[in-house]
C-alpha cells in the first residue's frame, strides 16, 4: 500500500545553485501526482529529494524535512533504506546490460543479497504482469538480454524492476519522454492501474499526460512551486497567472 | 567527386597503415615458424635441457616454470590491479589520494623492466637470501599492476552513470554497485587490459634475471629458482652452440604460441555466459 508524503521547507542546492526553494506540499497516498514545469525549473530536483538520490551528486545538498509516513526520510533512515521503499523510473530506460530480462526485474532483490529462487520467480512474473509487459518476454526471460528489448519494452521492464522490490511510492522522472506515442499510451495506462496501490508522483514536460493521469499537479517555476491544486482546477481555473501561462503556451 | 576521391584516399590510408601495423607481428611469427618449428619434437615438451656437450633435451621445465611464475603474477596483480581502478574510478572522484594512485600509475608504467627487477632482488631476493619464483612473481605482478589499474579505470569511465542511478534508486549499497553492476558491466574491456598486461609480461626478461633467476632442472617451489621460458631463450640465445640457437627459436616459436592460445582460451571463456542482445 502507498504512502502519504509530507515536504516541509525543502531546499535544494548544487554547489552555489539554490535549486529548489522553501517547498511545502502534502502529496496523498495512492494518488497519481503530477509535477509539471519548463525545463530547469526544479521539479526533477524535487523528485530525486524524494529517494535521496540528489545526494549521489557530491556537490548536491537538500535542507528541510520530507515526511513518508511517519518516517522523516532525512533523520530516521539511511538513503539505502529510503530507496527500498521509494522506487524510481528514470526519464530514459536504464536497464542493467549485461543482465538477462529476469536478472534485471529482480535486480534489487538479487543486489541485496535475496537468494529463494521461488519467491524470485514469483516476484518476476507479479511485476512483469503489473508492467503490463509479461506476456511479451515470458518465453525469453532468462536468454535475453534486458538490453535487447526496444525503448517501450525497457522502460516497462524498469518499471517492473522498481515494483519487484514493492515500495511504497514510485517516483517517475518524465518516463515516457523518450518514448514513441504507441509506447507512452502503455505506460500511462499501466500509471492509471498502479495508482491503486503506491502513491506516484510523475514529472512530466507533457501537459496532456499530466491531465490524463493524475488527480493532482503541482507547477514549479525557477525553483519554486508556484501552485499546487487538483489537476482539473490547475488546468481549468488557475489562481496564479504564470500558471495559466504556462498552461496556455504563452512561454516554456 | 571530390568527395569521393578524399573518401577512398582517407580509406585507403587507413587499409595501408592497418597492413603496417600486422606485417611486422605476421613476419615475426612466420620467421619464427621458418627458425624454430623444425626442432619442435616430444622431447621438447617433456624434457629439461640436455647438459653442455650433450645434443637434445628440451624445455620442460621452462614451460611449466612460465606457467607457475605468470600464475602467481596474475594471482597478485590482477586483483589488485583491478581494486585500485575501481577506487580511482568509482570512489575517488576529485580525491587527493586518487590523484596519487593515478601518477603513481603512470611513472611505474615507465619504469625499466631491468629496474623493477633489481627492485625486487633488494626487496625480496637479498631478504631470503636466496633466489626464488615467488620473487619472479612479484616482479611480474607489479609491472602488471598500472596497466590493469589504468584500463579498469577508463572502462568504468564508460559505464553510463544512468546504469549506476537505476543501482543506487534500487537500494544497493554504493559499494555493491560498483562491484556488481559497474565491474560486470565493464568486463569485457577490463578483460581485455589484463590480457594485454599477462601477454606483456609473459615475455618479460629483464625482471626474471635477479629473481626468478632460472634453474636447468625441474623446481615446483615458490621458495626455489625456478626456470622461464624467456630466460632459457635468453641464455640459449646468446649461447656458442648452433643446437642451442635452434631451441631458442623454439622456444620463442611456443612462447608466443601459448600467449596467443592463453589469450583466446580467456576470450571465449570470458564470452560463454553472455546474453542474446547485451552488450
Amino acid at each position: 500500500m502507498g504512502v502519504g508524503i509530507l515536504v516541509e521547507d525543502l531546499n535544494a542546492w548544487y554547489g552555489t545553485t539554490h535549486t529548489l526553494q522553501d517547498i511545502n506540499l502534502h502529496i496523498p497516498a495512492n494518488h497519481a501526482t503530477a509535477l509539471i514545469g519548463p525545463s530547469g525549473c526544479g521539479k526533477s530536483t524535487f523528485v530525486r529529494c524524494l529517494n535521496r538520490m540528489h545526494e549521489t551528486n557530491p556537490i548536491a545538498r537538500a535542507t528541510g524535512t520530507v515526511k513518508m509516513g511517519d518516517v522523516d526520510i532525512y533523520s530516521d533512515a539511511s538513503p539505502v533504506e529510503i530507496r527500498r521503499r521509494v522506487g524510481m523510473v528514470f526519464q530514459r530506460p536504464n536497464p542493467f546490460p549485461t543482465m538477462s530480462i529476469y536478472d534485471n526485474v529482480v535486480s534489487g532483490l538479487k543486489l541485496n543479497g535475496f537468494r529463494n529462487r521461488r519467491i524470485l520467480d514469483e516476484t518476476v512474473e507479479r511485476s512483469l504482469k503489473q508492467a503490463a509487459l509479461w506476456e511479451e518476454v515470458k518465453d525469453d526471460l532468462k536468454k535475453k538480454s534486458g538490453a535487447s528489448l526496444s525503448g517501450g519494452q525497457q522502460q516497462r521492464m524498469c518499471i517492473a524492476r522498481a515494483l519487484a522490490v514493492d515500495p511504497e511510492v514510485l517516483l517517475m522522472d518524465e518516463p515516457a519522454s523518450a518514448l514513441d506515442p504507441v509506447s507512452t499510451s502503455k505506460i500511462e495506462d499501466l500509471i492509471f492501474q498502479l495508482k491503486s496501490q503506491y502513491t506516484i508522483v510523475i514529472v512530466t514536460h507533457n501537459m496532456q499526460q499530466a491531465a490524463r493521469v493524475a488527480e493532482n499537479t503541482g507547477f514549479f517555476l525557477n525553483g519554486k512551486m508556484v501552485e499546487f491544486d487538483s489537476t482539473h482546477k490547475i488546468f481549468t481555473n488557475p489562481r496564479d497567472k504564470r500558471t495559466e501561462d504556462y498552461i496556455t503556451g504563452r512561454f516554456g | 567527386m571530390m568527395r569521393t576521391a578524399i573518401n577512398y584516399l582517407v580509406s585507403g590510408l587507413c587499409i595501408l597503415a592497418t597492413v603496417l601495423v600486422i606485417l611486422p607481428l605476421i613476419a615475426i611469427l612466420f620467421y619464427l615458424i621458418y627458425k624454430g618449428a623444425s626442432s619442435l619434437n616430444f622431447a621438447f615438451f617433456t624434457r629439461i635441457p640436455a647438459p653442455v656437450g650433450e645434443s637434445g633435451g628440451g624445455m620442460a621445465n621452462s614451460i611449466v616454470g612460465s606457467g607457475i611464475i605468470l600464475f602467481l603474477a596474475s594471482l597478485m596483480g590482477i586483483p589488485i590491479g583491478i581494486a585500485a581502478g575501481v577506487y580511482l574510478a568509482e570512489f575517488g572522484r576529485g580525491k587527493a589520494l586518487a590523484t596519487a594512485v593515478r601518477f603513481t600509475a603512470d611513472v611505474l608504467n615507465g619504469v625499466p623492466s631491468i629496474v623493477m627487477g633489481i627492485a625486487i632482488y633488494s626487496l625480496i631476493v637479498m631478504q631470503q637470501k636466496h633466489f626464488s619464483a615467488l620473487a619472479g612473481g612479484v616482479a611480474l605482478a607489479i609491472m602488471m599492476v598500472p596497466t590493469i589499474t589504468r584500463t579498469t579505470e577508463e572502462m568504468l569511465a564508460t559505464v553510463p552513470h544512468a546504469i549506476r542511478e537505476a543501482a543506487l534508486g534500487l537500494g544497493v549499497p554504493k559499494w555493491r554497485t560498483a562491484i556488481s553492476v559497474s565491474l560486470r558491466t565493464a568486463s569485457p574491456g577490463i578483460i581485455t587490459g589484463c590480457m594485454l598486461a599477462f601477454a606483456r609480461v609473459a615475455g618479460e626478461t629483464a625482471p626474471l634475471l635477479f629473481t626468478a633467476f632460472g634453474n636447468q632442472f625441474w623446481s615446483f617451489k615458490l621458495s626455489e629458482p625456478i626456470a622461464a621460458l624467456p630466460l632459457q631463450i635468453y641464455v640459449y640465445a646468446i649461447s656458442p652452440y648452433d643446437e642451442w640457437h635452434r631451441l631458442a627459436w623454439a622456444g620463442s616459436l611456443v612462447l608466443i604460441v601459448l600467449i596467443m592460445v592463453s589469450v583466446t582460451l580467456v576470450r571465449i571463456f570470458a564470452n560463454r555466459g553472455a546474453l542474446k542482445g547485451g552488450s
